[in-house]
């Protein structure tokens, strides 16, 4: 028997109402492609390129009581960021990484909108100047791309290096950001 | 040594069960199903983080499906009987309980879960007594004399 669309809202909305998703996440059409878009009561916890199994791994970190729902907010920030209308993000973030992994996050968040920077810089940033290859695999394991722009930071030749989202949506981002020339 | 079934991310459990279980309602309670339905979801919600391990998940939310069936039963009100549903089309593998399953509107609240989790949701006994809240002796004392019943008042009809 299929559940109406009605009723399925209305268990939706009771079940957020009282408190008892640990993770809701919706998949959302960009410029960029698919995106699997996830948060906790706390924040955002999760964009990916990658939408297959997301759930479950969703449900591993944060608790299984996954339920899809809308995130509007996200969704309305991401539209506007993809628009060239938003240059920094206001959601807040629930973040649980390694103390390494987060301090390299922090600052990443702080490289501004249109301009890039290197591995190596961002080791440096954190206090360790030879880590430019640890920060790479930060990057790599980044769990809100787009938000904490990982895109923004490239080798120090200039090379895109590389992208949880393939090079090509890398170079997107960066030449929606004037960062880049449009190839 | 016994495998480990993950459990589900909740999604998952609601996409597997939520029609099934919505459907088990409608034959227990009628038109009234609907509230049924959503306090079982939310009742396995509650629980959900609570569980050891992902198996007998369907058996768990038909257990819970009949306890809150049951609890509107007792309440005693708006309980319609199943003659008056508007032809739901009906998924049946027993063709004898095809038959016969449109009186169970007529049975007692335990008689009418018993039969319906055996015959039309093909549920073992065992998991029918923890549905019921007793034993699986006292599951198939319930659906055999539920059947027993519905064979009396097909005869009468006839």
């Amino acid at each position: 028997m299929n559940i109406t669309p009605e009723l399925d809202t209305r268990f939706r909305s009771a079940a957020l109402a009282e408190g008892l998703v640990d993770v809701r996440y919706d998949i959302t059409e960009s410029p960029v492609g698919e995106l699997f878009i996830a948060s906790t009561p706390r924040g955002l916890c999760r964009i990916s390129y990658q939408v297959e199994g997301q759930d479950e791994q969703m449900a591993r970190i944060f608790g299984v009581r996954v339920l899809r729902s809308p995130l509007d907010e996200v969704r309305r920030e991401l539209d506007e960021y993809f628009e060239g209308r938003r240059h920094e993000f206001d959601l807040p973030i629930d973040l649980r990484v390694a103390p390494f992994h987060e301090a390299v996050l922090h600052e990443l968040a702080q490289v501004p909108y249109g301009s890039t920077d290197t591995y190596g810089s961002l080791a440096a940033k954190v206090g360790k100047p030879k880590a430019a290859r640890a920060v790479g695999t930060v990057m790599n394991r980044n769990p809100i791309p787009i938000v904490l722009p990982c895109h923004r930071i490239i080798g120090a030749n200039g090379s895109l290096t590389g992208y949880g989202g393939g090079l090509p949506v890398k170079r997107a981002l960066l030449e929606l950001e004037g960062a880049m020339l449009p190839s | 040594m016994m495998e480990i079934v993950t459990i589900p991310p909740f999604e998952r459990f609601y996409g597997d069960h939520a029609g099934e279980v919505l459907g088990y309602l409608r034959r227990l309670l009628g038109q009234c199903a609907e509230d049924a339905w959503q306090e079982t979801f939310l009742r396995a919600l509650r629980a959900y983080d609570r569980l050891e391990h992902g198996r007998h998940l369907r058996a768990w939310v038909f257990t819970i499906a009949t306890r809150v069936a049951m609890d509107e039963f007792r309440a005693g009100d708006r309980v319609m009987p199943v003659e008056d549903l508007d032809g739901e089309p009906v998924e049946l593998r027993q063709p004898a309980f095809r038959e016969l399953e449109h009186l169970t509107g007529g049975l007692p609240p335990t008689e009418r879960a018993a039969v319906v989790l055996r015959y039309g949701y093909d549920l073992p006994y065992a998991e029918i007594g923890d549905a019921l809240g007793s034993s699986e002796e006292a599951a198939r004392a319930a659906a055999s004399s539920g059947v027993r019943r519905l064979r009396r008042t097909l005869e009468h009809h006839a």
